[in-house]
């Protein structure tokens, strides 16, 4: 077969997918792509070697998954999953009880870190490690080719061995790397299978036809016995696992061992690894031996069953020295799991033990290069190597870290390509386009590995690509790059992107501006790096080309063109040939008009570069502009601020808080100025109504009313005019912050107000932000100074109103037009000074707490929402824990306020007694300074524990915020449960009906007929109706809201939940990227769903009954549905089942009407 | 009585054919349209912009926010392929072939010479009678003259017309300087019929949000007359046959035409009013016309009171301007 190129992820779902029968799938990053492509394929009909399509289903949680494999397994099927980290965690209990029970079941993991002190989706062997003594065997891969051929071995060894195998590679360093790989065919899968395996496999199922039972209870006399019944299976794993791969080897050429050992056969110093970096240690290792030194690499596959013999046969007799390489961390143990495998393996051999040290290296996909490896082998020379080391970090705090050499590994033959580009321009589609092309039509050798920032907004995104005649098995990112790309050309005042050009590279701008203007725009450390380094610098304006061809901000095909007319790896002609040849596979479904259009660009892309004159000196004043702005503490300034430039690798420890807490309010120092277009305020048309100020996803539109004489000092030309309220005097005005603008304009789109001389105008109108910027920063700068609206004066239930508090969320990651954010900006403006927040996994833990810097503030008091995130499945119990422990402080707080009666004055202590509302909040806060004034100092530790708990007794409101994905699936248990327990919490759901943050999957309350991941065919069943659930219980306030729709009623809903004494669940339509929406129209997405029915507003207030606050439907629901791609993409691909699912929608939009109109008029039973 | 009619080509049982409408959107509709009584179905247009908007809709929202973020390397699943509008149409269209008897003219509603001019070759694959090339367009560019947006109407008919091999009606508004010799310069593209006239829709304004909004009305039956003038005017001078579409409601309108001139009669409005059986109602009242007045056949009451045969042909003309104005003065 034909060399192929695909990532490690789609190397192992081809393999999976046609060696099972059944497939359960939750998505969980990095291994989502694998349960993806299977559900497309299962939608597509595509068969399994055994020509029947496997049945992939979506469960609520990874333990669903498992659970249903576990099933599946019982009834002799083949059958898999796909999962990492936390998600590996969640299916223990069903792996002891799949592993005790001798089924061969299979799960692929792309291993990630877990979820300590903080989350990571990135790359490491923690998860791994949490299931090793499940009893699963555990095979790890290294390389994409590896993934896809020990995948088939895992699959065969399973079943021929009767226990289940957990397969992993790398997460993200092989599951996402795109490599040129030899393909598995039909026929070789054939030819490996054990069909007599799977035949004495299903010979277990269960069946009534030849009845058993399994899972038995057993007691202290058998229990024993019985679990040990099971060892013969284990002996012989490791010979089955070399028998399958020497079967292997026979069919396809390719050999793998349990234990491979690479180096010196008279090896003194060995370094044992396992995964990826094992390529990057084998490269130290030959690089070594070309010096002469005696060095060499055991590469472990197998680590589950752990074969001492067969590893201690790999490790030549001469070594003297072993370094283990551990991909985790287990606090506490003498060393990491790989580590305590190989001692124990030395130590249970007895004699010619060698010195044993273990390390650490790679946590959450760090970087680890030959050259680190290095630095584990010149530590091995010493007499006494450290064990317990680090490898790739400055550990300044236990000195754990081993120093390392700078050596160049790159291969000179090779094309060492690195693009710097924004997410939206399509840079990485091209590129894994350029692999494809270079990787499948000529006899080169291809690899891409990519790195996304982790905001959703003007996120970036660096390529890492390479190209040559040798193998590129490289597991690290371009260290000296032949060819840069700056994508965009703001990047150049911000980034410094060309430390990776290697001397005389070639650089590739695409500019704005023309040929002649370039040099002298460059900052002053451009220009010095490129006369430094010789650089070859050319130009593009693939701006103005991509505009001109109609594909404006898609600079992709153009800059992918002049990469290939650059780096010269193909003829001209058959460069341009080719890539059109993958724009029609890539874009041909989708029409002409796209297709010529990318032509057009791509003959543009050829022409229209050109070389930059370089006049041999620096020429520019200009200097990169920092990453952290204003007065930006020092924390910020030097440990986020060089996370923002992509400099966090070179943090020390000790720049860390250990146990992960990080200070608030922190974006609003990164300036990240993404915005294109931002918009401008006209005070003389616009009618103070607040629209603008209450759904600004990003909290960049902000108004305030003063008192006149405080725009004494304010800037020249700062905007305001007479305050048009009723109850408040003073200047209104309203004050954007451009550099903190995403520019997604959904204020533009529901400002109601018009110039009555130019109706093409409105209150609010888009400018180009470099024109405006700097008035509009001095004009947001001073507004900050501005005194807040005493909150005494508002009526917080009118929006009008509600504009001028202050939020304490702002300039979150969050995409641009997030429908979720609006939501949570509200929140903090009005209960943001008393908020505990208990945050699922998910969107709003990503743009809520991904450093460098988050989104929940603090006011001038230094008071503002606290916030955690502990996990995805468990968020409402962690949420109630935080509400049960308020309530318990606040109750010792109490029981101890009379015992200091005296010092504390019985009026005081009478006041503390007393429960007090909101309210009363800023009263009840300065009785508690008065508490903690009175009983500073004294020498009791029992005021010293009032003193520690005293703040309980001001009214905190816990809120529980989440998506759809924790609150329908997989924490609805946990959910369900809280609000059934009456706790005093609040929830807040932020649907957007897909889990967002994973790259829209279906979940419960994904609506019928919606194309999503999962289900692309269009869900097949209706939107689970949570707010029913709830209801049902009585005592839960529950309301259905959609701002865009009818924002008063979203405030009155927070209002209403935040007064109710019990629990709360607002259910918030949250339009979303991932509904294929123009998302500048998301507002306007969420008033059609309830003029359609889709989604009607309601609040329903125990002991009262449930209101209907929306009109019965007046739009027919397939204008709704069908402005969303979600919905109009099933007319596109399934036309017939479309009109199916419309009608049955519409019923359901009627039936769920006509039962909420019913409720609505029912009087209330009030119980008891 | 002899009823039948030929329209490009096509043997049709009467001159009442449908014109383009939403009835046409559902397989069912056709078949209700052919049980009302149309003698020939004109289907719903396939609209340029739709073709190339709907290309661009797919491809913006299957890239939108891609490879950005880690997470979330795509939002929607990979079809293998997508069936765009035209494909659902080409479709429909085979479909309504298969089940009605009566021919079925497609509707293509453009103005470029580009690759949608492709789809009337697919049309006519897909069974299309004839097709109907609608031209519906509005000059705003002020720089824009009459000699070059006709100029391209006619070059849009040639790619059309070069396309297929089925018989091409051409449909167009009234807004011509002169329209009589523009009829002549679309006969010489080899198109085989006029259709007049399309109806423009009107844009409103919504007062209260100082907006443009579009808005749709049904035609009345005083639009028929300008359509009625305008065959009159052309019949037996341009070799394209005549189809009258644009305010028919009831016999009355219909006779009138065929009167003019018209080789059919085409009605929409008083179908979605009254309902695809108006289409006899409407037969009827042609067909107690032409008794009363011993018709015998629609061929011969066809143009008798065109602009070539009426004894006042200047009662067409600025003549009659001339004299409406002045009975106008003279009211009381």
């Amino acid at each position: 077969m034909r060399p192929i190129t695909v990532d490690g992820n789609e190397a192992v779902a081809r393999v999976a997918y046609r060696l099972s029968e059944v497939i359960a799938i939750y998505p969980i990053t990095p291994s989502s792509p694998m349960a993806e492509l299977s559900d497309e394929w299962a939608a597509k009909g595509e068969p399994n070697l055994f020509g029947l399509v496997p049945k992939v289903v979506e469960m609520q949680s990874e333990g669903g998954a498992a659970g249903a494999l576990h099933g599946a397994l019982q009834e002799g099927v083949l059958a898999t999953t796909f999962t990492a980290s936390q998600g590996l965690l969640l299916m223990i209990p069903d792996m002891y009880k799949i592993a005790g029970q001798a089924l061969p079941g299979v799960i692929h993991v792309a291993a990630r870190a877990l979820a300590t002190h903080a989350l990571s989706i990135f790359g490491d062997h923690q998860d791994l490690y949490a299931v090793r003594p499940t009893g699963w065997a555990i095979l790890v891969s290294d390389s994409v080719q590896a993934a896809q051929d020990l995948a088939a071995v895992a699959h065969v060894a399973a079943l021929k061995a009767s226990l289940p195998f957990l397969h992993a590679m790398d997460g993200f360093r092989t599951s996402h790397e795109v490599q040129k790989i030899q393909p598995l065919s039909d026929r070789e899968l054939k030819a490996l299978f054990p069909y007599e395996a799977l035949e004495a496999f299903r010979k277990r199922a269960l069946t009534p036809e030849a009845p058993v039972i399994r899972g038995t209870a057993q007691n202290p006399d058998h229990y024993f016995q019985n679990r040990e019944a099971i060892n013969p299976y284990y002996l012989r794993l490791p010979r089955v696992v070399q028998e399958a791969m020497d079967r292997f080897a026979e069919v396809t050429g390719r050999r793998y061992r349990p234990y491979e050992y690479v180096g010196h056969p008279e090896a003194e110093r060995v370094v044992v690894v396992m995964g990826s970096a094992s390529l990057a240690v084998e490269e130290a290792v030959a690089h070594l031996l070309e010096r002469g030194e005696k060095v060499g690499m055991v590469r472990v596959r197998l680590f589950r069953p752990f074969h001492p013999e067969g590893f201690l046969a790999a490790v030549p007799a001469t070594a003297r020295k072993v370094a283990v390489l551990d991909r985790g961390k287990e606090p506490g143990a003498v060393g990491e799991p790989l580590f305590q495998e190989v001692a124990a393996a030395f130590a249970l051999r007895g004699q010619g033990v060698p010195l044993l040290v273990g390390g650490r290296y790679g946590l959450s996909s760090k970087e680890f290069t030959p050259a680190m490896a290095l630095g584990v082998f010149a530590e091995l020379e010493k007499d006494r190597p450290r064990h317990g080391f680090t490898v790739g970090i400055v550990d300044d705090v236990t000195g754990s870290s081993l120093p390392y050499p700078e050596v160049d590994f790159e291969d000179p033959a090779s094309v060492r390509a690195v693009f710097f580009a924004l997410g939206s321009d399509g840079t990485v589609s091209a590129n894994k386009n350029t692999i494809k092309i270079i990787g499948e039509e000529t006899p080169l050798f291809a690899q891409g590995y990519f790195v996304y920032d982790s905001k959703k907004s003007g996120s970036r995104t660096v390529s890492h690509l390479r190209f040559g005649p040798n193998p590129l098995n490289k597991p690290y990112l371009v260290q000296r790059a032949s060819f840069v790309g700056v994508h965009q050309w703001g990047f150049l005042q911000r980034l410094p992107m060309l430390g990776v050009a290697e001397e005389g590279a070639t650089v590739l701008l695409n500019s704005p501006y023309p040929k002649e203007e370039v040099w002298d725009r460059l900052p002053r450390p451009v220009q010095e790096e490129i006369l430094r380094k010789n650089l070859k610098v050319y130009v593009v304006n693939a701006y103005e080309l991509a505009r001109k061809v109609g594909l404006p901000g898609r600079i992709n095909t153009i800059m992918q063109a002049a990469f290939f007319k650059l780096s010269g790896v193909l003829p001209e002609e058959e460069a341009k040939a080719r890539i059109k040849k993958g724009i029609e596979k890539s874009y041909g479904k989708r029409g002409r008009a796209v297709l010529e259009r990318n032509f057009q660009a791509v003959d543009l892309g050829f022409s229209a570069v050109e070389p930059l004159p370089i006049p041999g000196q620096v020429t520019s004043t200009q200097e990169l502009i920092p990453p952290m702005v204003g007065e930006a503490p020092p924390f910020v300034r030097e440990v986020l601020g060089p996370i923002a430039l992509g400099l966090g690798d070179t943090l020390p420890v000790s720049a860390f808080p250990p146990d992960g807490t990080f200070p608030t309010g922190t974006a609003r120092y990164e300036k990240r100025g993404i915005a294109e277009f931002v918009p401008t305020w006209d005070p003389n048309v616009c009618v103070q109504c607040g629209k603008c100020v209450l759904v600004c996803p990003h909290a960049v539109i902000r108004a305030k009313v003063v008192p006149e004489e405080a725009l004494a000092q304010a800037p020249e030309g700062f905007p305001h005019r007479k305050a048009m309220w009723k109850e408040l005097s003073g200047a209104y005005t309203l004050a954007i912050s451009p550099d903190d603008c995403t520019g997604c304009s959904l204020c533009v789109e529901v400002c109601p107000a018009k110039d009555k001389r130019n109706p093409s105008r409105k209150a609010l109108n888009l400018a180009p932000r470099l024109e405006v910027r700097e008035a509009m920063n001095r004009h947001w700068d001073f507004f900050l100074t501005l005194p807040e609206t005493p909150r005494a004066d508002l009526k917080l239930h009118t929006v009008k109103d509600v504009q001028l508090l202050e939020p304490l969320f702002e300039f979150p990651g969050a995409c641009a037009g997030c429908g979720e954010t609006p939501y949570l900006r509200l929140l903090s403006q009005l209960f943001g000074d008393r908020l505990v927040i208990a945050n699922a996994t998910g969107c709003s833990s990503i743009y809520g707490g991904n450093l460098p810097t988050t989104p929940w503030s603090k006011n001038r008091e230094g008071r503002g929402p606290a916030w955690a995130n502990s996990l995805f499945e468990d968020n409402a119990e962690f949420g109630l824990g935080m509400r049960l422990a308020l309530d318990k402080k606040a109750e010792y707080a109490r029981s101890l306020l009379p015992v200091f009666r005296q010092t504390l004055g019985e009026e005081l202590v009478a006041r503390l007694l007393e429960p007090v509302g909101p309210e009363a909040l800023e009263a009840r806060r300065q009785d508690v300074a008065l508490l903690r004034e009175r009983l500073r100092g004294l020498d009791d530790p029992r005021a010293r524990d009032l003193l520690a708990v005293a703040d309980a007794l001001i009214p905190h409101s816990v809120w529980i915020v989440g998506g759809d994905g924790w609150a329908y699936d997989i924490g609805y248990g946990g959910l369900d449960h809280v609000l059934a327990s009456g706790a005093n919490v609040k929830v807040l759901v932020l649907d957007t009906e897909v889990y967002s943050n994973t790259g829209g999957q279906a979940s419960k309350a994904t609506g019928l007929g919606a194309v999503a991941k999962f289900a692309m065919a269009g869900k097949p069943t209706p939107k689970k109706d949570l707010a029913f659930m709830a209801m049902s219980y009585g005592h839960v306030y529950v309301a259905q809201i959609a701002m865009g729709a009818n924002d008063a009623h979203t405030v009155r809903a927070f209002l209403e939940a935040e007064a109710h004494q019990g629990p709360a669940l607002l259910i918030a339509y949250s339009h979303c990227i991932a509904h294929g929406i123009d998302m500048a129209k998301g507002m306007d997405h969420q008033k059609l769903a309830e003029r359609a029915g889709y989604w009607p507003l309601f609040r329903y207030l125990p002991g009262q009954g449930l209101f209907l606050d929306s009109k019965p439907p007046t739009l027919p629901l397939r204008e709704y549905l069908y402005a969303e791609n979600r919905y109009r993409l099933l007319l596109q691909t399934h036309p017939e089942e479309a009109e199916v699912f419309l009608k049955a929608a519409e019923e359901a939009v009627r039936a769920r009407w006509e039962r909420l109109s019913r409720m609505a008029s029912a009087p209330e039973a009030v119980a008891g | 009585m002899d009823l039948r009619t030929t329209y490009l080509g096509l043997a049709l049982e009467h001159p009442l054919v449908a014109s383009a409408s939403p009835l046409t959107e559902k397989l069912d509709g056709f078949l209700r349209l052919e049980d009302g009584g149309a003698a020939a179905i004109v289907m719903h247009s396939l609209f340029e912009e739709q073709i190339t908007l709907e290309e661009e809709l797919l491809d913006h929202y299957l890239h939108y926010g891609h490879e950005s973020y880690a997470e979330a390397l795509t939002y929607f699943p990979k079809a293998s392929e997508y069936r765009l509008t035209p494909e659902r149409h080409l479709d429909l269209l085979a479909r309504a072939k298969e089940r009605v008897s009566v021919p079925i003219i497609a509707s293509l509603n453009g103005i470029s010479r580009g690759g949608w001019v492709e789809y009337a070759r697919l049309l006519e694959e897909a069974g299309a009678d004839a097709i109907e090339l609608n031209l519906y367009y509005i000059p705003t560019d002020p720089l824009l003259s009459g000699a070059e947006v006709e100029a391209m109407y006619l070059d849009t008919i040639r790619a059309v017309v070069e396309a297929v091999k089925v018989p091409v009606a051409v449909k167009v508004g009234h807004a011509f300087t002169a329209f009589a010799h523009f009829a002549k310069r679309v006969e010489a593209t080899g198109a085989k019929a006029l259709v007049l006239f399309n109806r423009f829709y009107q844009p409103d304004f919504d007062l209260e949000g100082l907006s443009v909004v579009p808005t749709l009305t049904l035609s009345r039956p005083y639009e028929a007359l300008l359509r009625v003038h305008w065959i009159a005017l052309l019949y037996g001078r341009v070799g394209l046959e005549l189809a009258l579409t644009g305010g028919v409601h009831s016999g009355k309108e219909a006779v009138k035409g065929l009167l003019a001139g018209a080789q059919v009669v085409m009605m929409t409005s008083a179908v979605l009013e009254k309902g695809p059986g108006h289409f006899r109602t409407v037969l009827a009242e042609l067909k107690a016309f032409m008794e009363e007045r011993e018709y015998a056949s629609v061929a011969e009451m066809r143009g008798v009171m065109s602009y070539q045969k009426v004894a006042e042909p200047a009662a067409f003309e600025r003549a009659n301007y001339l004299r409406v104005l002045g009975s106008y003065r003279l009211l009381p």
